[in-house]
């Protein structure tokens, strides 16, 4: 186990290198001079304005050192400077993550609560016209862009309910804030519900095919025991995994899901970065949204190796 | 060719031709969701084909008069605020979904086969690097990385398909790599090297179309999310410019701002990304109960 935990690390390490490097050219292949783009986004005029730009981020020394200065200076923490607004990028992104933190935990709730009931009922009803539905309406829900997905939930509050659930001022309570919150969830949480939805029912019906199953019946366990007691418990491991998968995917919705609700988060951050063509603060958006779901998944694995024994880490 | 051989091709050709018929009315039969996604993306490939002819009006022509107009007269699903027809954009975006999906698609598929190949076939130092590359691409979101390489490579139809295909090769590429993996243990890959033939023709002609099956149901997974994320980085702003009609960038044209005065601009563009993508996506899982009943997507 320690050796694992010791490779699988050292592993981590070197995709992250990677990413890095990835990040790191592709951001240098942007046509034009990234000087010259920030100098006109920022809206300053002078020549020695830009000369001095030049020389604050480096861009006058070799692409090598230039990447060496970036990595060291993300390693101390320093995130960089936004041009656009005119302060430390570190400033505008640490209050963005509590929020985006919430709407990710908000949404992941409403996956699990969602995805795992039908997707038990639908794996026990297997073949049967409420299964058939079932699959349908997780099916739709892969399909649904978690934007449209938020303006007709948007559309449905102003014509029943006479307000719209965006986010305007900072909200009172912590409370007021999940509220709110809650609504933009639901629109980022539908998608993942319908993938937890079709694990569960694959990996409960896998489950379903055990011997240990036919002895908990033919021993006379009521159904109910047998399907949440005996069959769930074993079904829920795979599940665990897709939470590591829909990390990932997680932050994609998240993306679209705070511009239509006007949530101040992380996710939406990169898009007005990108907008803005603020290239030094993307490029550390996109590293910093990497080492999150690289840790995400990191953990996913650690926990799969914890909960069950009959894993052995030995190749 | 002999006349006995003649005859006895007559029945055989008619019994093809009832066998296929017969296969057709199987599949109906068997997998109702799977026709039912196969029409609506037969459906949504005629309004591509058709878009010129089924359409009265010029998807980018405006008029002042009809700016805002409800859906029903001259304009079926009413008009935008320049007054551009959205039964036309809409029609016509269905050349920019599929073309950005199916192009995506089959570069990002020919990519993720010849990395999933190399590495599950040949094996050795190549494998490793395939598969740490493989990783990196993996810890980036599919939409994070499209539209950092849609910011970098700028604004036009092919580079938004280039950028969309990069994030999906890796799926690919495993699910190749394993099969390859499986398929060089083969007996009839053995008896092809005893035959004398070089790897790479065994890798091309044996083991290549022997992977066939999980590619075409992966294809068509991936086909529904490229169209997904085109929709959201035209959504974004990122995605196709102007003046190609892309069914995203209407929703952001559109957004919450006419979610309270013109419902039908918000409706009508989702609408149709979502049924394109629910579509490919029944019609892909079909394919899955087919032709591969192992593979979990």
């Amino acid at each position: 186990m320690a050796s694992y935990l010791i490779r699988r690390l050292l592993l981590m390490i070197l995709t992250l290198f990677g990413i890095s490097v990835v990040i790191f050219v592709l951001l240098r292949i942007v046509p034009g001079n990234i000087a010259d783009i920030l100098f006109d986004a920022a809206g300053m005029v002078s020549a020695a304005e830009k000369q001095k730009l030049v020389s604050e981020l480096g861009l006058d020394k070799p692409i090598a050192v230039q990447y060496l200065d970036w990595i060291t200076g993300l390693a101390r923490g320093d995130f960089g400077y936004t041009y656009v607004s005119e302060q430390p990028a570190l400033q505008e992104i640490l209050p963005r993550i509590p929020v985006t933190a919430k709407l990710a935990g908000l949404a992941l709730i409403f996956a699990i609560l969602l995805g795992v009931p039908l997707g038990v009922l639908s794996a026990v009803r297997q073949n049967t016209p409420l299964d058939y539905l079932l699959r349908v309406v997780s099916l739709s829900g892969l399909s649904l862009p978690s934007f449209w997905l938020g303006l007709l939930i948007l559309m449905a509050f102003v014509q029943y309910a006479g307000w719209i659930p965006i986010y305007t001022d900072k909200p009172a309570s912590l409370i007021d804030e999940l509220l709110l919150l809650s609504i933009p969830a639901a629109a980022v949480g539908f998608r993942s519900s319908a993938l937890v939805m079709r694990l569960t029912r694959s990996s409960m019906l896998e489950v379903l095919r055990q011997d240990y199953i036919r002895t908990a019946r033919a021993k006379g366990a009521p159904a109910r025991t047998v399907n949440y007691n005996h069959a769930l418990r074993n079904a829920m491991l795979p599940i665990i995994t897709i939470i590591g998968i829909e990390a990932a995917f997680l932050v994609g919705g998240l993306i679209v899901t705070e511009t239509v609700f006007n949530i101040p988060g992380v996710a939406r951050f990169l898009v007005e970065a990108i907008r803005w063509r603020d290239y030094p603060v993307v490029q550390n958006l996109v590293m910093f949204i990497a080492v999150v779901v690289v840790s995400v998944n990191f953990f996913v694995d650690m926990a799969y190796a914890v909960l069950d024994p009959r894993i052995r880490y030995e190749d | 060719m002999a006349l006995a051989e003649q005859q006895a091709e007559l029945p055989r050709a008619s019994r093809r031709a009832a066998f296929s018929r017969s296969s057709l009315v199987y599949f109906l039969r068997r997998y109702p969701l799977g026709a039912a996604g196969a029409t609506i993306v037969l459906a949504i490939v005629l309004m591509a084909l058709l878009a010129n002819w089924i359409t009265g009006f010029d998807p980018t022509a405006t008029n002042a008069h009809a700016s805002l107009a409800r859906p029903g007269g001259s304009h079926p699903l009413g008009a935008d605020f320049m007054g551009r027809d959205m039964w036309s954009r809409i029609a016509f975006g269905a050349r920019i979904s599929l073309a950005v999906g199916i192009g995506a698609t089959t570069l990002g598929c020919l990519f993720g086969v010849l990395i999933g190949l190399t590495s599950g076939y040949f094996g050795g130092w190549l494998d490793l690097a395939a598969q740490r590359l493989m990783d990196m691409l993996q810890s980036l979101p599919l939409l994070v990385m499209a539209l950092v390489m849609s910011a970098a490579l700028g604004p036009s139809l092919e580079n938004v398909i280039l950028a969309i295909s990069i994030p999906l090769v890796p799926t690919v590429a495993r699910v190749i790599r394993s099969n390859a993996l499986m398929l060089r243990e083969m007996p009839f890959v053995e008896a092809a090297r005893a035959t004398g033939m070089n790897e790479l023709s065994i890798a091309l002609r044996h083991v290549l179309p022997n992977t066939l099956a999980p590619l075409i149901v992966l294809a068509t997974a991936q086909l529904g999310s490229a169209i997904l994320v085109e929709a959201a980085l035209s959504f974004l702003g990122l995605g196709i410019p102007e003046p190609y009609p892309s069914w995203g960038r209407m929703l952001s044209e559109s957004a919450a701002e006419y979610v309270r005065t013109a419902p039908w601009l918000v409706i009508f563009p989702g609408l149709a990304i979502s049924l394109a993508v629910f579509g490919t996506n029944l019609l892909g899982d079909a394919l899955r109960d087919i032709l591969d009943p192992r593979l979990r997507l």
